[in-house]
């Protein structure tokens, strides 16, 4: 049978649906590597690769225990705490469509992967330019199933979150809360780096982060736009809100940036767009787009607040990811139980339209994810602490973990460059005037 | 007069610059070099092609001083640079001619003292 004949003879599966799908997923998996330039683009030159890589190690570690037992955590059964091993190893995930969607399970698996690899990701913004890359890798293996995996099942995967009738489109529990407040405790875990709080430590390239902030953007709509899991009104709505309500946030972040500083900064404008996405995330196919461009405004203030005040602190957060994504994350989520509607949303109304219960199911999801993801997340991490060390020496964070970690340089400009061949052990020594 | 030039780790940089400041030398120049004195090479590898890095990043302080600043900025430099580890960096003090303060036309002695002191 052909490829074509098999999937026309599988019933229940919507070609538009699935063409939609597999973009979408696309999309979401270009957001690590955006996120990685956006990360690289923050922390000082020596650090550059290490901070890229640990995104891209993300891809690498995530995708694979999510195929091995993670999806199956998250996925398999409607268990109030966790999913069961039905789905390990991809066990059962073919053609068929995925309950309750019309596209196949395959691509519902891969879109959801896709998700897990970023919040691993994002977490890593919390110890750039300290943690060693080894440990990292195991912490991202660990971190994926036992924080993320049970996350995403309380939200999407029929858990106690999801079943007690909390709304949440895209990911505000498992990713934004559960990567932002996982960050604060792996902040303060590993500890804060050597020069933190006595030098500027500066962002080295701008331009890097405007330009991940811009493909983080753009992949969001996979993001959100997907998270309808159709070509639906849900996914309709929060498509088209996750172009409003960035924007709002960028308008409010300017004028906070003037009244502040009087002066627009570009790395701000770059944390506004993630903020403004973050806070849309769980609110896009939920909320209206009036409502959504008001949520956009209001997401700036907190997220702006956490960052002035974390600065404030001897708490290096390094890249602020409880400010951009905890916080926002949190509003949103909660920004539904004020004002979801059912004329837009057709699933539930919010405080605003009469429906008070739905903000108390809101606000559960507010208390128990960052509670969890905090704990979870300490608790690993020590426990990691106990048979390895987490970070490099004072000595390996001067000289920078791109060359300790990595042995390469991002600006390596090959003077005084000799080149080894492969064949002599050295013993031969060659000046190469660039040996990129 | 003495023209002092250190030459330092770049991951030292701020220490000296800090040492300086508590040290109240208030007048120089920097500037980033590639540099070889002796510490082992490092070696990178680029996607196959392995090199021995021969030269290392370092910053040079230039620092134009009166003679009884010399030891002061010495020591400054010295407290700031030193890891302990090979490749510190150096100090090399030089006899200086003459230094000209260009808005002022302020000569020598009155050129090397920060406006102010």
């Amino acid at each position: 049978m052909s490829g074509l004949g098999l999937s026309a003879a599988v019933a229940g599966i919507d070609t538009g649906d699935t063409a939609w799908m597999l973009v979408a997923t696309a999309l979401v998996l270009m957001m690590t590597p955006a996120l990685g330039l956006f990360y690289a683009g923050l922390v000082r030159s020596k650090n550059t690769l290490n901070t890229f890589m640990m995104c891209v190690a993300a891809i690498a570690v995530a995708a694979v225990t999510w195929a091995a037992v993670g999806y199956s955590l998250a996925f398999d059964g409607d268990g109030s705490i966790i999913g069961g091993f039905g789905n390990a190893f991809l066990s059962g995930v073919d053609f068929a469509p995925r309950e309750g969607t019309t596209i196949p399970e395959l691509v519902f698996f891969a879109f959801q992967a896709t998700f897990c690899i970023i919040t691993v990701a994002l977490v890593s913004g919390a110890v750039v330019e300290r943690m060693r890359f080894g440990p990292f890798l195991v912490f991202a293996a660990l971190w994926s199933v036992l924080v993320y995996a049970v996350l995403a099942h309380w939200a999407f995967g029929g858990g106690w979150l999801m079943a007690g009738g909390t709304l949440d489109f895209a990911g505000g529990v498992p990713v934004e809360m559960g990567s932002g407040f996982s960050a604060l405790a792996a902040a303060l875990v590993v500890g804060a780096r050597k020069d933190y709080g006595r030098q500027a430590l500066l962002p080295h390239n701008a331009i890097y982060v405007l330009l991940g902030a811009g493909l983080l953007w753009f992949g969001w709509f996979g993001f959100n736009g997907g998270s309808g899991f159709s070509t639906g009104d849900p996914s309709v709505l929060a498509f088209t809100n996750t172009l409003l309500c960035p924007a709002c946030t960028l308008v409010v972040w300017f004028a906070l940036d003037l009244l502040r500083g009087r002066k627009v900064t570009a790395i701000g404008a770059a944390t506004a767009i993630v903020v403004g996405c973050v806070a849309i995330t769980p609110a896009g196919g939920y909320v209206s787009p009036g409502w959504a461009m008001l949520l956009g405004a209001l997401a700036a203030l907190p997220s702006y607040a956490v960052i002035v005040w974390r600065t404030r602190t001897g708490v290096d957060e390094t890249l602020d990811v409880l400010a951009a994504h905890g916080t926002a994350g949190l509003f949103g989520i909660l920004f539904i139980g004020f004002f979801a509607e059912t004329a837009w949303n057709g699933v539930s109304d919010g405080l605003f339209y009469g429906n008070a219960a739905q903000l108390g199911d809101q606000a559960l999801a507010a208390l128990a994810a960052p509670a969890y993801a905090f704990i979870a997340t300490y608790v690993l991490l020590r426990v990691m602490g106990a048979v390895m060390p987490l970070r490099a020496s004072a000595r390996d964070e001067a000289l920078g973990m791109d060359v300790i970690q990595h042995g390469e340089e991002a600006y390596v400009t090959g003077e005084g460059a000799i080149l080894v061949m492969p064949d002599d052990d050295g013993a031969v020594e060659r000046p190469v005037a660039n040996p990129a | 007069m003495k023209l002092v030039i250190g030459i330092v780790r770049p991951e030292q940089a701020n220490e000296v610059l800090e040492a300086l400041y508590r040290a109240e030398v208030r007048g120089f120049s920097i500037s980033r070099v590639q540099g070889h004195g002796g510490e082992l090479d490092r070696v990178e590898t680029y996607r196959g092609t392995t090199v021995k890095m021969g030269l290392s990043e370092k910053v040079r302080f230039e620092i134009a001083v009166s003679d009884p600043f010399v030891q002061t900025t010495i020591d400054a430099l010295r407290e700031g640079a030193r890891t302990g580890d090979v490749g510190d960096g150096k100090i090399f003090v030089l006899p200086l001619e003459q230094a000209v303060r260009i808005r002022t036309g302020d000569t020598d002695h009155g050129a090397v003292t920060p406006v102010g002191k």
